[in-house]
Formats: structure tokens, sequence, C-alpha cells
């Protein structure tokens, strides 16, 4: 597996921790340890997300910000996967 | 309004196509107990929940389901990429190939559309909570089914994913449910209906606990 992929795939992880942490903190709003799981896992996706979309190609809009051109419409979609 | 990241929530990569497959799974994309149903039920129901933090569930499940749509659309689109015409015909796959060519048409199994009476909004938090609940564990059993047909692991390994949310969804939408019925009268839940009937006791009692 290339750094690329990794690192997507480290997102994927991170983001499935969140993912769960949402829907139990919907029910389980006074939970302070999920509450800090949240706090953390969160931080660390945005950073990674930062990275990816720095070193590879934007994951969302919001990191589409550049200095040349506009490199989102290029970047690889996501149901072509590995083997495309 | 809706932020849209460019990575599936599961990876799905399959190296061997399988129109046969396609046609089974692609129930899970617009088939009975599908995520396009899925989805469009649980946004739709939101609006009439007059409690924010149910609203909050329907909200954040229903958005889920959109990303379980793109992974189901994925593994129909890899599975039938680069099938020759041969194949096509073979699997049983013209009679799709006829009407879509090898898109990504939301379908049940056995070849019917996509029709918004595969769910709904009745417009009562317990009524809509209870059909959610009956939902996820419809499209448990689902893929339980496509399991016993899925052979390649490529395949297996998402669909097991997809399978095993259903399972954390139908959690939630008890814990919901009981969120909802909390704020009830213990003594009859279907004394009124939260989300269309005044509560009689804010009359007498502006404290009376049913959030109105």
């Amino acid at each position: 597996m290339g750094d690329r992929e990794q690192l997507l795939r480290d997102i994927g992880i991170a983001d499935f921790v969140l993912t769960e942490l949402v829907l139990y903190l919907d029910t389980h709003p006074h939970d302070c340890k999920a509450m800090e799981y949240f706090n953390h896992y969160n931080r660390i996706k945005l950073q990674m997300e930062k990275e990816f979309s720095q070193k590879y190609y934007p994951l969302n809009t919001r990191y589409a910000e550049s200095g040349k051109e506009w490199r989102w419409g290029a970047a690889p979609l996501p149901w072509e996967g590995a083997c495309a | 309004m809706w932020s849209y990241e460019k990575r599936l929530q599961f990876p799905v990569n399959i190296k061997e196509p399988n129109a046969k497959l396609a046609q089974a799974i692609i129930s899970q994309y617009g088939g009975p107990d599908g995520e396009m149903g899925a989805s469009m039920r649980y946004l739709s129901q939101r609006y009439s929940i007059p409690y924010r933090e149910v609203a909050g569930v329907l909200t954040d499940i229903g958005t889920e389901e959109l990303a379980h749509l793109e992974m189901v659309a994925s593994i129909v689109h890899q599975l039938t990429r680069n099938l020759s015409m041969e194949e096509i015909e073979k699997s049983g796959f013209a009679n799709y190939y006829v009407d879509h060519t090898i898109g990504v048409w939301p379908q049940a199994a056995g070849g019917v559309p996509f029709n918004a009476c595969e769910f709904q909004v009745k417009g009562d938090p317990i009524t809509d909570l209870m059909e959610d609940m009956a939902a996820e564990q419809k499209a448990r059993a689902t893929y339980d089914n496509i399991l016993r047909l899925v052979k390649d692991p490529d395949v297996c390994e998402p669909i097991k994913f997809l399978r095993m949310r259903e399972v954390v969804h139908f959690q939630r939408f008890g814990e919901a449910l009981r969120m909802v019925q909390d704020r009830l009268d213990s003594r009859n839940f279907y004394a009124f209906n939260p989300a269309f009937d005044k509560c009689e006791s804010c009359d007498d009692k502006p404290d009376c606990g049913c959030d109105k």
C-alpha cells in the first residue's frame, strides 16, 4: 500500500470512530468520556485531511484552495476503486 | 445543507466483475429495503419531530445512509465495469443492460423501480421510529441474504460493514424512541401525537414535561 492509500485509509478509520461517536453522543449527550474521545479523534482527522489535501488532492472543497489551478475536478472519484 | 467528501465510508476495490451478483446487490440501492429508501425515510421524517435531539439522530443516520448508498452504487459499478457482451448475455444482465447499459439505476433485484411507497413519513414520532427500527432489521436481513450469495472477499467485506451498521442504527433508533417516550405519559404513550396535538396538560401546567 502506497503512502497515499495508507493516509486515506487512516482518515477512513478516524472518520469511522467519529461517525460512531456522533451517533452515540446523539443519544448519550452527557457522556464526558465519549465527548473526550470525539474531541481527540476530530483533531486527528482534521489534521490528516488537511495533510492529504495538500499532498495529493482535496477531499472536500474546503481544502481546495490553491495558488495554481483548480484541482477538485481532476481528483480521483471514490467509486473508481484502487484497481481502476 | 450537505458537504461532499471525495472518499467512500469503507473501501470498495473489486477486481472481478460479476453481473449476476450486481443484479442482486442493486436491491440495496433502489429496492424495498435499500439505502435510497433508508436515507429518504429518515431525512424526510425529521421535519415533524418536535424534539431536537431526536431530529438530530434522524439527520445523522440519514446522512450516513447517503454514504451507504454511494458504497452500494460503487459495488454495483465495479461488478459491472469491463463486462464483455458475452458475459452480459450469459449472466442474465441483458434486460438491465438494454435500458441502462452499465449505468447505476435505482431498482430492486427483481427489476421493480424505486418508489417512495417503500417508506413512510407518518408524522407521528412513535410510529415513525418504530418503522425506522423495522427498516434497519429488514436491511440487515437483506445483507444476510446477499452474504449467502457472495464468494468474493472483495465484495464480502464492504457488505459485512454495511450489515454491521444496520445493527448499530437499530440500537440508536431504539434509544431515540426511548427519548420520545420519556417525554410522554408512560400510562398512555398514545394519548396524543406530540408532532400534531396540543398537550392538554399544558393548559394548567406549563411545565408538564411534554416539551411543547
